[in-house]
């Protein structure tokens, strides 16, 4: 059997989550290959932030399977799935406003730091911030004080602080004003580049779209497309619901 | 070896497995919430997509034919509303109405990757110059072909309806490397070329792509022959995007495009899936169409899946022996599919009343005629010889014009099985006609 190049970052099959008797999340199967940035889009509601929590193991799932690298998290607690790879930056950025950025970044790293990896960790320091210089000049700055941008940049520097094989970002453009948001983009596209995988979770749809290689996008807990970012941006249905049009001129 | 989509043709049977379940899932979602036809077929057969865990759960949906596509005439089967529409395709279909496929923008996308991977398999490059010579009811396969060449880059000459004779010098003067047509269009040109006394080794000619058709392993290498050519083949009906479904390798193999078709193949009696390995009926569900989308669909084409084991070409989609029969009565004139129903129907429109009749198909220089031997019964009888001329004029051009075929009408006193056998070539009568 020939073998693909591809490592297989994340494997998701049938994946149903409930509140209560409220079914936020139905049959979703989804993966994401190594080096890829995958996003998913949908309108508020549509059961994104409800993926990424079952996903990051926030929350327990009715059915379905999560493979990340090859193992089984479906029931795994969020420290788990953190320590087998997956980083995720939540929605609202959540950083520790009275601690200095640095800090903020230590504290990303702090399942190797327990391991004994103080150096790696100082190395990878330098390396956080070639990709964002800013966050070097501001390095004993407490991270409350700085702007929504550079909070968002603090985020996911300390995500990636923890080496993940994959990186999930909930909403990072959420808040944030069309200039800084390009640039968050910007620094996402970036990160491909430097070998990153990337789930990227969207309400800015044209955005996300615009530097993924591949998107899901859910309505009201199903997968209703999936294809390539690019392509799914002239997507009828797509443009419809995510991209700003009148919903009646479609539908004579 | 060339692929064009290095990416899926090569991808694992599990992540081929995780990619068809994906889009199998979002398909259904989207069948069930915009065609009421398919909410319709679930709701009977008390199913709900997400009952869909597994690519095998698809047997828990019934199928759907080409009478179905025929009683949703013209938009019922859309997906998508008309506005995202940018190429509506129709071909006759059986049910007395023609069979209207839609395509949006990125689905005619998906048909170009389509065909560049059937280019690409066939050793076709930039460096080619295909000569694409289809038959007027086949036109949409030719517009679908010489898009995707040009996709590739390659060099396409404008497909025209030629004289054979015409296109040979085209041939010769242009310098064709690539002829893409019908078997048995290739087998006319073929025999045209020895009795022109051109010799085929003085023409650029390098390969035959040829669709369509059935094409037997002895006709496979009298055109090889015949046109001094390597011919490959691929695989498609009208009703999803013509060929491009599967498509045929160095090593002789075709292969589905399984990233946006799920295949069965089924026993056309019971509807159950035969034996891996054994022939039956191509069922086709596409997981990648957004306008017109099918949920297992008969093709009536019967085939047989190549046992796995890899592919020397490095392609890991499943393979299928190219169709050589039918699960129903369609015959094949020049590559397009006819239903002597839908000829029945359209005498009966043209007489007023189903007369007995008899269809021969056979072949003049390599390619297919359609007669039609209609018996004058009393009720038809007329002094004046026009009204003769007129219904059997009615009754050709209604084939041409709803069908894209000519056929030889004749009006026959008296003419029973018997005496037609005597003709070559598949022979088909309807009830009314004596044995």
């Amino acid at each position: 059997m020939p073998i693909s190049a591809e490592a297989r970052v994340l494997r998701i099959r049938n994946l149903t989550s409930c509140y209560g008797k409220i079914t936020a999340l139905e049959n979703v199967s989804l993966h994401v290959w190594e080096n890829e940035i995958v996003s998913i889009i949908g309108a508020n509601g549509a059961g994104k932030t409800t993926l990424v929590n079952t996903i990051s193991g926030i929350i327990t799932p009715t059915r379905g399977s999560i493979v990340l690298n090859g193992k089984n998290i479906t029931r795994k607690g969020p420290e788990d799935i953190v320590e087998m790879g997956l980083t995720q930056i939540p929605e609202g950025r959540q950083i520790f406003n009275s601690l200095s950025v640095i800090d903020n970044l230590r504290l990303g790293a702090y399942l190797r730091y327990r391991k004994g990896k103080a150096k790696e960790i100082h190395a990878d320091l330098d390396e956080i911030y070639s990709i964002f210089p800013i966050l070097k000049e501001r390095r004993s700055q407490k991270a409350g004080t700085l702007s929504g941008g550079e909070q968002q940049m603090v985020a996911i520097a300390r995500g990636l602080m923890a080496r993940p094989s994959l990186l999930v970002l909930d909403e990072p453009s959420l808040g944030l004003a069309p200039r800084i948001t390009a640039e968050i983009i910007e620094v996402i596209s970036g990160l491909k580049k430097k070998g990153i995988t990337i789930l990227l979770i969207e309400q800015n749809a044209r955005a996300a779209l615009s530097i993924s290689d591949r998107s899901y996008v859910i309505e009201t807990g199903n997968v209703l497309v999936e294809g390539e970012g690019r392509v799914l941006l002239t997507d009828g249905d797509v443009k419809r619901a995510y991209l700003g049009r009148d919903y009646r001129e479609f539908w004579e | 070896m060339r692929m064009y989509n290095r990416r899926y043709e090569k991808l694992i049977r599990q992540d081929i497995e995780q990619v068809q379940l994906e889009r199998l899932q979002s398909t259904f979602t989207r069948a069930f919430k915009n065609i009421p036809f398919y909410q319709n077929e679930m709701k009977t057969k008390n199913v709900v997509p997400s009952e869909i865990a597994s690519v095998s759960d698809i047997s828990k949906f019934g199928f759907t034919t080409r009478d179905d596509l025929g009683y949703n005439y013209p938009y019922g089967l859309f997906a998508v509303p008309l506005r995202d529409i940018v190429r509506i395709n129709s071909t006759s279909g059986i049910a007395g109405k023609p069979t209207v496929v839609g395509y949006t923008k990125n689905d005619l996308g998906v048909w170009v990757e389509l065909l560049s991977r059937l280019y690409y398999a066939s050793g076709i490059t930039a460096d080619d110059i295909l000569q694409i010579s289809f038959v007027f009811g086949l036109a949409n396969w030719g517009r679908g072909m010489a898009a995707a060449a040009e996709n590739i880059e390659a060099s396409v000459i404008p497909m025209s309806f030629l004289n054979p004779e015409k296109e040979i010098m085209i041939m010769t003067d242009y310098k064709t490397t690539c002829l893409v047509s019908t078997p048995s269009h290739a087998l006319h040109l073929a025999g045209l070329l020895s009795e022109l006394g051109v010799d085929p080794e003085k023409l650029s000619l390098e390969r035959a792509i040829l669709v369509s058709e059935p094409m037997s392993p002895e006709m496979r290498s009298r055109i090889g022959e015949g046109l001094g050519v390597r011919v490959s083949s691929g695989y498609g009906i009208p009703e999803v995007m013509g060929p491009g479904i599967a498509y045929e390798c160095a090593e002789g193999r075709l292969h589905i495009a399984e990233d946006h078709f799920i295949a069965e193949i089924i026993d056309p009696r019971t509807g159950q899936p035969v034996p891996e390995g054994q022939s039956g009926e191509l069922v086709i569900t596409t997981i990648t169409t957004k306008a017109y989308p099918l949920i297992r669909f008969r093709t009536g084409d019967i085939t047989r899946f190549i046992p796995d084991e890899a592919c020397p070409c490095g392609r890991t989609m499943r393979a299928i022996e190219p169709p050589a029969d039918r699960a129903d009565d369609a015959l094949s004139i020049r590559g397009v599919k006819i239903y002597p129903s839908q000829i029945e129907r359209i005498i009966g429109a043209a007489l007023g009343e189903v007369v007995p009749y008899v269809i021969v198909v056979h072949k003049v220089r390599e390619l297919d005629e359609l007669d039609i031997l209609v018996e004058e019964v009393e009720s038809l009888f007329s002094d004046e010889i026009k009204i003769l001329e007129r219904m059997i004029a009615k009754i050709k051009d209604d084939l041409w014009e709803i069908l894209g075929i000519r056929a030889n009408i004749k009006l026959v006193e008296h003419v029973t099985m018997k005496e037609v056998k005597g003709e070559h070539g598949v022979i088909m009568k309807n009830h009314k006609m004596k044995e």
